[in-house]
Order: structure tokens, then C-alpha cells, then sequence
């Protein structure tokens, strides 16, 4: 069996898993936008229950499905391990949040997936528990596990200017990632979101700052285990931060009480840096690019090179519910 | 028992001529539980050196390693046993890259207080500079008087960076 026979395999593999990927390539790519002004009832905390049914109305509305289980099961197939890539680099303030992967687990293990084919990972544990992850490795449960305990490769993988040893949870363990960033500013490389949520799948993301992380978020995407598992994109957008990130700034945070659902990671980016661009203008912000920092890296992955999806608003169907 | 003595002396001197306050490796700059009013400090703190600062805060290190950090050191707070806070006091190598980074922060939302040599305050934010340290201190959650409480830390802090 060779590399290319293995390659296509995986890819009709993934198509049948998410037969909605094909619209994704025929035209458009879909964004869903799902949001609920009460997220958050009367307190600070998120309600569990709504934030539940939020989720749900994303995920019906992105698959096209009759039920949330049902959308789920176009997502991922039992048997499979699915590996929830949370960003939580800023600690409680802005990170993916507890309740969103809660409820994540549930819809999961109704639609089939074993609740020890359900892993949460990130960087490092100390990062998970500063989130309020509690760092779990017990075979017969839900496991939640940094970087710093699964490690890395022993071999580089490299694309473009990309060169790093990737996580071995994700070569691994996992079968299929479902990547959970976070809404918000990067005082580097202009908006952190789907794209960049990946840096935390490789030993070296230090390294990648540079030229506002141009081309280097989307080389590193580039990366086949990255490029191949990651399936589908929910963007955690409760609390969003237009300034100040990527640590945690309250006084630049706003609740957005919302999540972003798409299959293509750049049309995700794009469509959220938007969203910050806005949240900057109302609040008297210079634009990004004024800074020096516009994410150009987003209109790199959608290049020729890249095709991981494309920026064009034109080819983005922006959806909300 | 001797060799003991030469080590912790060794370090007072290496501290001493490395500019820090004597004593500060890594606990003395941050005020103990009940020294400040309704605060406990909630674990241990932690210290990390210019070249690993992307450990703690990767995509922001780099714009305080170019201002001249040096380290990083960072404790948990709780406020009045429920409001999570987090201060992290950043070592540079002189003042005036305390004040860049001070100086590199939007003031929207903000409001002057006295805390330090200057000082910011952002509701559950508060950031100062004193000397070649900048300070910056975030509560988790906005609860009453958790404004005038950060404020209450910082300066506690601050009488400890003089």
C-alpha cells in the first residue's frame, strides 16, 4: 500500500464521515453562527442548559440535520477516537470553557462515541487546569491530557517554513479532532482562532511569531495529521477579546455569548476577525491592519499553496441563528 | 551544614547584584495571605526566565522580552474566598522598560490611580509600574469592591518593590 492509495483512502474515509464537507467544496463555505443574549442568565457564569441548546442550534443548523444527535452522527462515526482540541494558553478568563466541552461530550457519546474514545487536549496540563480541566488518564474515561505528558514526535514534520514535532495525541491517539478555539485579539499576528488554535499541536510555537505569523500559521495547518484529522471547527465566542490577547485582559473582553461553527478553517477566521474589526471600530480601536497587524496569514492559507479554505466573503455563507 | 550556608549566601549576593530586591527569587514580592485585607494567596508562586516567558504567555512574551523582561513571576490570589485573581510582577532590566510596556496599553476604559510610579486601573484590571518592575493584576470576575480590592493588592505589592 502506498503513501498516496493510504492518502486517498483517508480522504474518501473523511467524506463519508462528513458527507456535509462536500458542500463545503462545491461552493460555498457555511458558517454558522449560533448566539443567545441570555447565555449567561442572571449571573456571570454560563447557563449549562442553554448553552447546551446553542450548541445544538449550531450544529443542526451547520449539518442541516433533524436533530442535534443526528448531526453529530455526520460528524463522527463510532470507533473512532475524537480528540477535542481546547485552547486554553490564557488560563479561566479566556479560554475554551468547561460547559462548552461538557456539553460537547454529552451530544458525542449519544451519537455513538465511547466515552473513553473522547480525549481533551491541550499544550500543557498546568494550561488545561488553569482553564478548570481537571487532567483525567484513566483508560475507561474521559481523558483530558497536555502535551506535556502525551509528548511530542521524535521525527520533524515539516511544511513550508513549518518544522516541529507534533503532539502525540494527535498522531496517536486521536482519529478525528474537533478544534475549540477561542474568539480573540493576538497582539502578534492580529486574531487567534481555528487556524492558530493548531499551534498548540506542535513543541515549537514560539518559534512562529515572526512577520505577524505569516506564512507560519498556515504552513503549520499544512502539517498532513493537522490537515487530515482536524474535522470541524466550533469557535468558542461566550466571551470574546478584541485587544490585548492572547492573555486574558478583562477590560478588552466582551460577552459575545456566542459559537461560531464551520468546517473551513480559514472562512472561520476571516469571518471572526471581522467580528473583532467591528468590536474594534465600535469601541474607537485602529483597525488591525493600522497596526501592523492584520492577519495575513489567513489570506495565505487560502492561496494556491495552501487551499485550507478560502477568505473571500463572497464564497462564505454566513449563517445565523 | 557549612556548605548550606555558602550556597544561601552565594544566592543572596548573585540576588543582590542581579538588581532584585534581596530575598525576591521567587515569594518576597507578593503580600502573604491576610496581609491584605479579604485576600489569600491561593498556591504556589511560580517563575519563569525570559527564554521560557512563551511558556506562561505565548504570542505576548515576545513584545516584553523586546522591552527588556528578564523573568516572570506570578501568583494566584482569591478574593473574600470566591474572585479568582492572578498577579504577575514582570522583572526588567531597567525602568524604562516597565514604562513601555505600561505606556504600549490602550487607556481605553481606564482610569489613573495611585499605585506605583503610575498606574491604571480597568475595572478588574490593574496595572502599575514601580521601578523596573511592571505589575499587572486581573481578577476573574467582576464582584463588588473588587476594583478598590485589586488596588489594595497592588499597592501592597508595591511597598514591597521599593
Amino acid at each position: 500500500m502506498n503513501d498516496r492509495a493510504t492518502s486517498r483512502r483517508n480522504l474518501l474515509k473523511a467524506c463519508l464521515a462528513a458527507p456535509w464537507q462536500a458542500a463545503a467544496f462545491q461552493g460555498k463555505s457555511k458558517v454558522v453562527i449560533a448566539r443567545d443574549p441570555q447565555l449567561r442568565g442572571s449571573g456571570s457564569g454560563v447557563d449549562s442548559t442553554r448553552l447546551l441548546k446553542t450548541l445544538d442550534r449550531a450544529m443542526q443548523s451547520f449539518c442541516d440535520a433533524d436533530s442535534p444527535i443526528e448531526a453529530w452522527k455526520r460528524v463522527v462515526k463510532p470507533g473512532e477516537v475524537v480528540g477535542l482540541k481546547v485552547n486554553c494558553l490564557a488560563g479561566r478568563g479566556i479560554s475554551t470553557s468547561v460547559p462548552l466541552v461538557e456539553a460537547l461530550c454529552e451530544r458525542l457519546q449519544q451519537a455513538g462515541v465511547q466515552r473513553n474514545h473522547i480525549v481533551i487536549w491541550d499544550r500543557l496540563n498546568r494550561d488545561l487546569e488553569s482553564a478548570g480541566y481537571r487532567v483525567a488518564s484513566h483508560p475507561d474515561r474521559i481523558r483530558c491530557i497536555g502535551n506535556d505528558t502525551s509528548g511530542y514526535e521524535d521525527e520533524l514534520s515539516i511544511y513550508g517554513n513549518a518544522g516541529s514535532l507534533l503532539s502525540a495525541t494527535l498522531t496517536r491517539v486521536c482519529d478525528v479532532v474537533i478544534n475549540l478555539p477561542v474568539l480573540k485579539d493576538h497582539g502578534i499576528a492580529g486574531v487567534t482562532m481555528a487556524l492558530k488554535n493548531l499551534f498548540g499541536a506542535i513543541h515549537n510555537p514560539n518559534k512562529y511569531h515572526v512577520n505577524v505569523g505569516d506564512p507560519y500559521v498556515a504552513d503549520v495547518y499544512m502539517l498532513p495529521p493537522i490537515r487530515q484529522k482536524v474535522r470541524l471547527h466550533i469557535c468558542d465566542a461566550i466571551t470574546a477579546q478584541y485587544e490585548g490577547g492572547p492573555s486574558y485582559m478583562p477590560q478588552w473582553s466582551w460577552p459575545y455569548n456566542g459559537l461560531i461553527v464551520a468546517q473551513d478553517p480559514v472562512a472561520l477566521d476571516y469571518t471572526g476577525w471581522q467580528i473583532i474589526e467591528q468590536k474594534r471600530s465600535e469601541k474607537g480601536m485602529q483597525t488591525l491592519k493600522a497596526l501592523r497587524r492584520e492577519p495575513a496569514y489567513i489570506a495565505t492559507a487560502a492561496d494556491a499553496q495552501h487551499r485550507l479554505g478560502t477568505n473571500d466573503p463572497r464564497r462564505i455563507e454566513r449563517v445565523e441563528v | 551544614m557549612r556548605r548550606r550556608n555558602l550556597a544561601a549566601v552565594l544566592i543572596a549576593i548573585l540576588a543582590v547584584s542581579c538588581g532584585l530586591k534581596p530575598g525576591s527569587g521567587s515569594t518576597a514580592l507578593f503580600p502573604k495571605t491576610g496581609e491584605v485585607s479579604g485576600w489569600i494567596q491561593n498556591g504556589e508562586t511560580r517563575t519563569f526566565e525570559a527564554g521560557n516567558l512563551w511558556q506562561y504567555n505565548d504570542g505576548d512574551a515576545d513584545r516584553y522580552i523586546q522591552a527588556g523582561a528578564e523573568k516572570l513571576l506570578t501568583a494566584d490570589y482569591r478574593y473574600q474566598g470566591k474572585t479568582d485573581a492572578v498577579a504577575d510582577i514582570y522583572v526588567m532590566k531597567n525602568a524604562e522598560g516597565a514604562k513601555t510596556i505600561l505606556e504600549s496599553e490602550s487607556e481605553v476604559g481606564s482610569q489613573a490611580v495611585q499605585v506605583g510610579m503610575a498606574g491604571r486601573l480597568y475595572g478588574t484590571s490593574v496595572t502599575f509600574r514601580q521601578g523596573r518592575y511592571f505589575v499587572r493584576l486581573v481578577a476573574y470576575e467582576e464582584a463588588p469592591q473588587v476594583s478598590q480590592a485589586l488596588v489594595d493588592l497592588g499597592r501592597a505589592i508595591e511597598a514591597r518593590l521599593r
